[in-house]
């Protein structure tokens, strides 16, 4: 047996693959389920559905968290096509949400409101561009190894959200900075009419569509293409590697700025150190799993998000922990990314010997 | 007579419908030096490929010690006392020459790096190597990674050696060095395959030699009986007609001088050495030499990918008359200055193209800069594609599949189509039909031919002696870095340049240019 | 401020928050000189602590009596599942990395949330079981025997204190390591892992099985990291287990992998200094509290100065394995 490496596949023979791959991981999920609940799957995914779309403040609910979890993919996917691995997107996402949150309590009052929300904008973008230039210069000048860098700078970024919301703790001893400027709500991102996520989403919406045509239809898109492929080619061509990768660092912490600005002015109005809870990770697989592409990237979040919500009221309903979620989300990206290899791969089974290797 | 310690007897190999090697008979004896003689493509790697049990035979039979035996993997060779030398070093940088030698060897003794330290210096006391068993790969030199290589196979007890074109990356001094201890390892009674290209190395080496051509058996003959004009006869063969159609240049005019240009790799070996010659307007310049002879760093450092240590490279705009120094510029940087230079670089699919991109997004490789705005013009690149499409025949399903799916001769065509179509006045070309069945092949020769009547400075780096006689006007002959000929293709012969790629005897360069 | 007694106690403080770490440190070297960066070390450590507190938890809750434990029992059952539930998390991570070639990164990311999740999950559910008010399951029973300390330990002054006042496992976390460098180092096995993290194409040419090399060092180390998870439960936290409790100690051992470069004994006296570095502020008069926040910091600030310095300096033998993070395919040799 010899595995070789496939040529394309037809793009719908891929996506019945993953689908496959998505039924088998909800049997054996099902299967886990009953073992250790001993409840109907069939209600149990039941309750799932329930919980993602039950009411309508639970898809709004949905919605947002999608938003929210596809605004990181977005703002990782740039450095990874170019094969830079930043997934030091939860630092920067908290760093951009400490600058949000700085602002809002430093200038709150202080300036005009519209004025102040431009000021968290910027901020919260040069935050995040900050964190992750920072790898990105050692990277081009020295090669440091950035995966390790950027999982290492997320843990710096918790710790100074963790010193300031003791720094500036609403009540002595709390250690949390609690709702800011609750009652002039200024630095509130606006809500239009009474949906209260609105705006999140559309500026994500927004985002997810410049992305889409940054990477498809720019120049520099078109730059990030040829150095993650090929930096030899990229040479030849006379592109700037280091030049590219900073670049696209700092576009990438942009992003992750303007969620932490989405997650702090838009959303919790306060930070702590779980505001941004886990989504600079998940982000890397909702990328991954979408092959780099912001409009499938839609898809991937969704997923990842109704799997956590779904799962999340599995655990109310039936007095389960909601921990119980994860370890679902955990089997069903076992599955996926195990059928990459045969979308990736074939098996050939050889008769002859003619290469023996 | 004794029993030879490898026989070959009629040994085919087909990759496809490819024949690498065609009913091969070869003979090994103990305590010899065999050289076996062939160009580029003609079947030596292969053949010892199949000895190391790399590949297997399709048809024929191997005998060892007079038995047959079957070799099915570098295992197999190893237990039949047979090691293979690569040109390509497989070892592991981190680690010291004896941390290497020991592994993957499981003979059941204890492990003892300072035991086995203590057997690599037998080793090389024994023939005369030179190497520190504790030295790291990394601050090891070519030469010494060689000997690392070698005592690798010593110390597994081989008593037959494969060498494939290791003087290839030594120096004159380090190569007499490896012949003394070769020489000294024949008196101990290993049998010893030296692959090579270089005549005066065969002739001061080894006992025996045994040619190949195009992937046939020609002959083995004593080297005591024979001299260079006669192996360079076997070896390239009678002139083979191709048919390519020839013009003669109108009024070349003198379009990019390399004047004294050298140039290291980055391990610090020289690999370009006071290279001189001038490329015309209107005329194919051909360059001919074996493999790794400092092809590849010239075209790269007339392009802008290569940087050289001295010497000028000189573009003469036609446009405006106006003289411009390439030296120390990037690609971008070029083309700012107005040269239209176009490079067809050896690796296709990891230089001059991007496999996963498809057709229309490589044609805007050269182009995508164009303009102010921050958006791609992809209508351009798609008219582009689909005229490469039509007039070079690219067999595909679309202009938007990614040229990974080509097949090769398509892949070649599409980035050919692509540097010519920005209408240049330089168009280099390294071996732009390797791999490409004829058809192909000649089709490029065509667009060569088209390029240079319209004008273009034509350099094209080429391996099949044949071509280069009947494509190009004159031939470049490269040497280990160093021009040792500029001949007049229309006069020359495939045994002059044959002379002139493998022979070091460094008086005659001088004379190179008497030939212009 | 500091008294002798302040930095006896500090010492030891330093050392317990170290151990844990130190173990994840080990098994993820191990796994790194194969080539693999598994990012689920946190998972694994958590899925090794909650499956001892399982096995520890159904024994305990077997027994006619309290007394009626048995020493040797109470500490191989839950070492056993431990050792179990880390192997099937590092067996996971290289079916889907080695075997079916999936990116490193995603896969460990996914098997940290698997991993968190099922320990979360289980500890809830033992909660539940017990019924107890406080959201922990409390094993203290089970913990005395992991916390037993050398009984003349007390009697030999400062020496006993800071040298035998601890549970077996914190002595065992450090032969590991030794261990571990000293196989890294000195033995042929050793070599031929570190070849395949290097270059693993050499190493196959030469006749090493790289895929067995990478399956087993990744398991190994799994196995050794997951005993960081069962030593916090049964030591340092004195059998009682809380969701959430163990933390960001995975992530501090993977830090601890590139403070000792890619050396399990430098990660020993590493280990000691993360853990003091954690605590340290508790130790300082007058700091207020929210410094400790910044304390916590330290260790990864360091790291980031390792990583550069290692970077800058590129002394080939303190640098990242060569392939580490790539996957190998031989057909693309």
């Amino acid at each position: 047996m010899h595995i070789v490496k496939r040529d394309q596949m037809e793009w719908y023979k891929s996506w019945l693959i993953r689908a496959a791959a998505i039924v088998a991981a909800l049997i054996v999920c099902a299967l886990v389920t009953v073992i250790l609940t001993h409840k109907d799957p069939i209600k149990v995914y039941a309750t799932m559905f329930s919980g993602a779309f039950g009411t309508p403040r639970r898809i709004w609910n949905l919605l947002q968290n999608i938003a929210m979890l596809l605004c990181i993919s977005l703002a990782v996917t740039p450095a990874f096509k170019m094969k830079f691995w930043n997934i030091g997107a939860e630092g920067q996402v908290l760093v951009g949400g400490l600058a949000t949150a700085a602002c809002m309590i430093l200038f709150g009052g202080k300036i005009p409101n519209a004025l102040l929300i431009l000021v968290l904008v910027i901020a919260s973008i040069l935050a995040g561009a900050i964190w992750a230039v920072i790898p990105a210069l050692f990277k081009a000048k020295w090669n440091t190894n950035e995966t390790l860098f950027t999982l290492m700078m997320n843990y710096v970024g918790i710790q100074l959200v963790s010193y300031f919301s003791m720094y500036w703790e609403a009540q002595k001893g709390s250690g949390q900075i609690g709702i800011i400027n609750q009652s002039t709500r200024d630095g509130w991102l606006p809500t239009i009419g009474k949906y209260e996520y609105l705006l999140n989403i559309i500026i994500v919406a927004v985002v997810t569509i410049l992305m889409y045509i940054y990477l498809k239809y720019s120049k520099h898109g078109y730059e990030i293409s040829v150095v993650g492929e090929s930096q030899n080619t990229a040479r030849y061509i006379g592109v700037n590697v280091k030049k590219v990768i900073i670049r696209t660092m700092i576009l990438s912490g942009a992003v992750c700025g303007i969620a932490g600005f989405l997650l702090v002015s838009g959303t919790n109005h306060t930070i702590n150190t779980t505001t941004a809870d886990g989504r600079g990770f998940t982000a890397i697989m909702v990328s991954w799993l979408a092959k780099f592409n912001p409009l499938f990237m839609v898809l991937t979040s969704f997923l990842l998000v109704f799997l956590q919500k779904g799962a999340n009221e599995i655990a109310t309903v039936f007095g389960l922990n909601k921990s119980f979620s994860d370890i679902l989300t955990g089997i069903i990206l076992f599955f996926i990314i195990g059928c990459e290899f045969f979308i990736n791969y074939k098996l050939v089974f050889r008769h002859s010997h003619k290469e023996v290797k | 007579m004794a029993v030879p310690a490898i026989e070959l007897r009629g040994v085919t190999t087909r990759f496809g419908h490819i024949v690498a090697n065609k009913n091969v008979d070869l003979v090994v004896n103990r305590g010899e030096i065999l050289a076996i003689l062939g160009e580029n493509g003609s079947g030596k790697t292969t053949l010892m490929n199949m000895i190391s049990g790399i590949y297997y035979p399709d048809e024929g039979q191997i005998f060892i010690d007079g038995k047959e035996t079957q070799i099915r993997s570098p295992k197999d060779a190893f237990d039949h006392k047979i090691g293979m030398i690569h040109q390509h070093f497989k070892l592991i940088d981190l680690f010291s020459a004896t941390e290497n030698i020991i592994l993957g060897i499981n003979d059941g003794k204890k492990y003892n790096l300072k035991e086995a330290g203590k057997q690599v210096r037998e080793i090389t006391d024994r023939y005369g190597f030179v190497l520190d068993p504790q030295k790291k790969i990394y601050d090891m030199s070519v030469s010494e990674k060689q000997t690392v290589e070698i005592i690798k196979v010593l110390y597994r007890g081989a008593d037959i050696l494969i060498l494939d074109e290791p003087t290839a990356v030594l120096t004159p001094q380090e190569t007499e060095k490896l012949f003394a201890v070769l020489r000294r390892m024949r008196e101990d009674g290993k049998s010893i395959i030296i692959i090579t290209h270089k005549l005066h190395e065969v002739l001061s080496l080894s006992d025996r030699v045994s040619v190949l051509r195009k992937g046939e058996y020609i002959a083995t003959v004593n080297t005591a009986e024979t001299d260079e004009s006669q192996l360079t006869e076997m070896m390239v063969g009678k002139k083979i007609s191709l048919n390519i159609e020839r013009s003669d240049p109108k009024e070349p005019t003198d379009r990019l001088e390399v004047r004294g240009v050298s140039c290291e790799d980055n391990m610090g070996v020289r690999v370009l050495e006071d290279v001189t010659f001038t490329a015309r307007g209107g005329e194919i310049l051909g360059i001919a030499g074996i493999a790794g002879s400092g092809q590849r760093e010239l075209l790269e450092a007339i392009a802008g990918l290569q940087n050289t240590s001295t010497g000028d490279i000189l573009y003469h705009n036609p446009d405006d008359g106006q003289t411009v120094d390439l030296r120390h510029k990037t690609p971008t940087e070029i083309r700012e200055l107005g040269v239209r230079l176009s490079f067809v670089p050896e690796d296709r699919l990891g230089m001059g193209l991007v496999g996963n991109m498809d057709i229309i997004d490589n044609m805007m490789l050269r182009s995508y800069k164009k303009g102010k705005s921050v958006f791609l013009a992809r209508k351009e690149p798609r008219g582009l594609a689909e005229k490469i499409i039509n007039e070079l025949e690219v067999v595909t399903p679309g202009a938007t599949t990614p040229v990974r799916r080509l097949s090769g001769g398509n892949v070649q065509k599409v980035l050919v189509g692509r540097e010519i179509a920005s209408h240049p006045k330089v168009l280099m070309a390294a071996y732009p039909v390797r791999g490409l069945d004829i058809n192909s092949s000649y089709l490029i020769y065509n667009l060569l031919t088209r390029q240079k009547e319209g004008g273009t400075a034509v350099v094209f780096v080429g391996e099949d002696l044949d071509v280069l006689i009947e494509l190009c006007d004159r031939i470049l002959v490269l040497n280990s870095g160093r021009i040792t000929g500029i001949l007049d293709a229309r006069e020359t012969t495939k045994e002059e340049i044959g002379l002139l790629m493998t022979k070091t005897d460094r008086g005659t360069e001088g004379n190179a240019d008497a030939h212009r | 401020m500091f008294t002798s007694a302040t930095i006896i106690t500090l010492i030891q403080r330093a050392i317990m928050q170290g151990i844990p770490i130190l173990y994840g440190s080990t098994g993820e070297i191990l796994t790194e000189k194969s080539g693999h960066l598994n990012l689920g070390i946190p998972g694994i450590m958590y899925v090794g602590g909650i499956s001892g507190v399982i096995g520890s938890f159904l024994y305990e809750n077997s027994l006619p009596s309290r007394d009626a434990i048995n020493p040797f029992l109470a500490v191989m059952i839950p070492l056993v599942c431990s050792i179990i539930g880390s192997l099937l998390m590092g067996l996971i991570y290289c079916f889907l990395t080695v075997t079916l070639r999936a990116n490193q990164n995603v896969t460990g990311l996914a098997l940290t949330t698997f991993g968190v999740g099922f320990g979360n999950f289980f500890g809830a559910s033992l909660v539940k079981l017990t019924g107890s008010e406080v959201p922990s399951v409390t094993l203290t029973n089970t913990s005395q025997f992991f916390r037993a300390s050398l009984p003349f330990a007390d009697k030999l002054g400062v020496f006993g204190q800071l040298f035998l006042s601890y549970g077996f496992m914190t002595y065992l976390a450090i032969v590991i390591a030794f261990v571990a460098a000293y196989f890294l180092k000195k033995t042929r096995r050793g070599l031929y892992l570190r070849s395949v993290g290097e270059n693993p194409a050499t190493a196959d040419a030469a006749g090493i099985n790289v895929n067995r090399y990478k399956y087993t060092a990744t398991c190994v180390g799994s196995i050794i990291a997951g005993l960081g998870g069962l030593f916090y439960v049964m030591d340092y936290a004195t059998g009682v287990w809380s969701n959430e409790g163990f933390g960001d100690r995975g992530w501090l051992a993977i830090a601890l992998v590139i403070f000792a470069i890619w050396k399990p004994n430098f990660a020993v006296p590493g280990s000691i200094v993360f853990g003091g570095l954690y605590i340290v502020y508790l130790f300082i008069n007058g700091l207020p509290m929210r410094t400790a926040e910044l304390f916590k910091m330290l260790p990864y600030v360091v790291t980031i100065i390792v990583l550069v310095l290692t970077s800058v300096r590129k002394k080939r033998e303190n640098l990242p394995p060569a392939s580490l993070g790539i996957s190998y395919f031989r057909e693309e040799r």
